[in-house]
């Protein structure tokens, strides 16, 4: 049966009536980190030097070395990124069953809210709302908060003032319904993290990473071209680098759709 | 009186770039004496310690007496010039390409006649002031100047040929983030820079000094992350051909020294910028500046580092920010040689602790921003490659120089624990 299956995928995948997205911002050593407090360890920001370009430091083949952090660019949160979720198995990228790289994708589309408001608040009133629309959330289905954030560019993405950054972002209740009343396997963001700018203003500070995480779940950010994605019926594909006991990692994030969907 | 210089006309694009060249280099070691005292702007001459006479040309031994003990001494600079002329060839390239050049001999009130370059508005039998500067070549020539100021007298072809100075010039500053940046740029502007562009880093957060900046006249604040390769190669391809100062004010700094810290995150990024920002702005900028050196009224000139005057020994506090910049003042020094052939400038400017966040637990006396400016372009203006920014530079640099060993004890005791 499965190889019907994949055989059905190959042959959708080559007449293209299920499509690839690409849901990754290009790693830049321009695109915005997060910023912390300068008292604190900094995010490294992507950076890349030339080992050689087809000259004397290697004539015939051009290569780089990239320094970045876990956390930079369109990267995976582990579970192992908070203090909630330290004492928790499998908990780094290196150890996470690789079943969870691959599964299905709701996509609740707040960029109307966002437009106008740029601390919008996703709230369970506002999925039970996409719920009513789309049907319930499956268990163990990734789910995104579309806000086209992503299409921010310079310093509106950040959007950091005097009081600290402002961006789109789920409230604690919301986190908590999605972990105890529909065992999502992980929520993704356009923005920079997976809270809002002003997470750190909810009790707990920063809910997304602090429910998340403690209940074994994972994080995707700095996500784009959410728009191209339907509301459900997608497949994301997001595996992180094997790194040993990372606790997140930049990765390509991918997405197939069926091509009446967009 | 000296006639005003006028801002260079725009450049003909079919005309060959002049290839610097440079003044004999060649020097005595005892010579070299009064070439280190040039760098920092001090007129000193050789006293003898066993007679007292004060020597020019300098020598290994005393003139009068014949001893050895010769100590470098700052030297009242006043006289009374005695001869004069004017050279209308030569045969060293750098001369020919200057004449007519005015030289002379002045009776010192300290004693010794000298034979010096002469400002254009020194007139015989009249009383002068010498002052020792580095000429393109780094090696220290002495010129005369009227002891009474004269109109413009800055503009003098003879003197501009010795100073940095920022006049015409067309500046660039690192580092719109400092807290310095402003006031440089205000003090630059001042001192007539034709042109002072601003690097600015992470353009995707807010810079707090970047309205102050915008809203000055000759500022341009472009992209620039000395951090990132590609960004300093990008602007030196932009404005590497018209920059004829190159102000490196970039700096990382978090207090602590080795044990202070639990890994390296911040020395990395300490080195990213204070070493390794400057090696990469240098290959860069370099090149393009150090080919420059000849090319007119605003031809590139100087190259300046803003440190740590704890570059010099290690101030514990902030140990690992001191290492780094000791490694940016040893960078330098390769940088200054390596910039020699060309007579493009390197200087340092040291500061003690400034007035702002990173230094804010620490008490006065702290150096402001206006001070750093006023330091920066008298430095500038009078050729410098080593100056001390406020008390402490300058109290740490006296110390180095007389025993750096019992500075580094001073600075790193622990404590009445017993």
């Amino acid at each position: 049966m499965s190889e019907t299956i994949l055989s059905d995928l190959a042959k959708a995948l080559g007449d293209q009536s299920i499509k690839v997205i690409d849901l990754t911002h290009t790693l830049d050593p321009d695109f915005p980190v997060i910023i912390l407090p300068p008292e604190f360890n900094q995010c490294a920001r992507f950076r890349m030097e030339e080992i050689s370009a087809y000259d004397h430091r290697g004539p015939a083949w051009k290569w780089h070395n990239i320094t970045l952090s876990e956390h930079t660019g369109t990267h995976f949160d582990a579970p192992a990124h908070w203090i909630s979720g330290r004492d928790l198995p499998n908990n780094s990228v290196d150890t996470i069953n690789p079943a969870n790289f691959v599964g299905p994708v709701m996509v609740i589309d707040c960029s109307e809210g966002s437009a106008t408001n740029e601390d919008f608040e996703l709230t369970p009133e506002l999925i039970l709302a996409w719920e009513e629309e789309h049907g319930e959330i499956p268990k163990d289905s990734w789910v995104l908060m579309r806000t086209d954030w992503s299409k921010k560019t310079g310093a509106d993405y950040l959007n950091m003032r005097d009081d600290g950054p402002h961006s789109p972002g789920p409230t604690p209740d919301a986190i908590r319904f999605l972990i105890h009343e529909r065992n999502i396997r992980g929520f993704g963001t356009e923005t920079v993290g997976t809270d809002a700018g002003q997470g750190s203003h909810y009790t707990p500070p920063y809910p997304a990473h602090f429910y998340l995480h403690g209940a074994g779940k994972f994080g995707l950010q700095c996500l784009a071209n959410l728009d191209l994605l339907p509301p459900r019926g997608a497949i994301l594909l997001a595996a992180p680098l094997k790194i040993k006991d990372g606790t997140g990692s930049p990765l390509r994030v991918m997405a197939l759709v069926q091509g009446n969907d967009i | 009186m000296t006639d005003p210089l006028s801002p260079p006309p725009k450049k003909n694009p079919q005309v060959r770039t002049v290839s610097p060249t440079r003044p004999p280099e060649a020097r005595s070691r005892a010579a070299l004496g009064l070439s280190a005292a040039a760098a920092e702007g001090r007129f000193a001459l050789q006293h003898c310690d066993e007679c007292g006479k004060v020597q020019y040309p300098p020598r290994d031994a005393c003139s009068g007496c014949l001893s050895t003990e010769l100590r470098w001494k700052d030297t009242d600079a006043k006289g009374t010039l005695l001869a004069e002329t004017t050279i209308h060839t030569s045969t060293k390239l750098y001369f020919r390409e200057r004449t007519p050049w005015r030289t002379g001999s002045v009776q010192l009130d300290a004693g010794p006649v000298i034979i010096c370059h002469l400002h254009g508005d020194c007139v015989r039998n009249g009383r002068v002031d010498i002052i020792n500067r580095l000429d393109r070549s780094g090696q220290a020539v002495l010129l005369a100047l009227p002891s009474q100021r004269s109109p413009h007298m800055e503009d003098d072809p003879q003197l501009r040929a010795m100073t940095s100075d920022p006049k015409h010039r067309r500046i660039l500053i690192t580092d719109a983030r400092n807290p310095n940046t402003s006031e440089i740029a205000r003090a630059l502007s001042d001192a007539g820079a034709s042109m002072i562009f601003v690097g600015l880093s992470e353009t995707w957060r807010p810079s707090p000094t970047l309205d102050a900046l915008s809203a000055m006249d000759k500022v341009d604040v472009l992209p620039l992350d000395v951090t990132d390769t590609h960004s300093v190669q990008k602007l030196a391809g932009a404005i590497g051909g018209k920059t004829d100062i190159l102000i490196n004010n970039a700096r990382f700094l978090r207090p602590g020294g080795v044990l202070a810290r639990s890994d390296t995150s911040f020395a990395k990024e300490e080195m990213e910028v204070n070493y390794f920002g400057l090696m990469r702005l240098a290959q860069s900028f370099g090149p393009v500046m150090a080919s420059r050196t000849a090319d007119g009224v605003n031809a590139s000139v100087a190259w300046v580092n803003i440190l740590s005057v704890h570059a010099l020994s290690s101030q514990p506090e902030f140990g690992c920010f001191s290492a780094s910049n000791a490694a940016a003042r040893s960078l330098s020094q390769s940088l200054r040689a390596e910039f020699r052939a060309s007579g493009l400038r390197v200087m340092n400017l040291y500061c003690g602790p400034t007035e702002d966040e990173w230094y804010q637990p620490l008490p006065p006396p702290k150096v402001t921003p206006q001070a750093v400016a006023r330091t920066l372009v008298t430095g500038l203006q009078n050729g410098l490659e080593e100056t001390y920014c406020g008390d402490v530079a300058k109290d740490v640099f006296e110390r180095f120089r007389d025993n750096p060993l019992i500075l580094e004890r001073e600075t790193t005791l622990a404590g009445d624990g017993a």
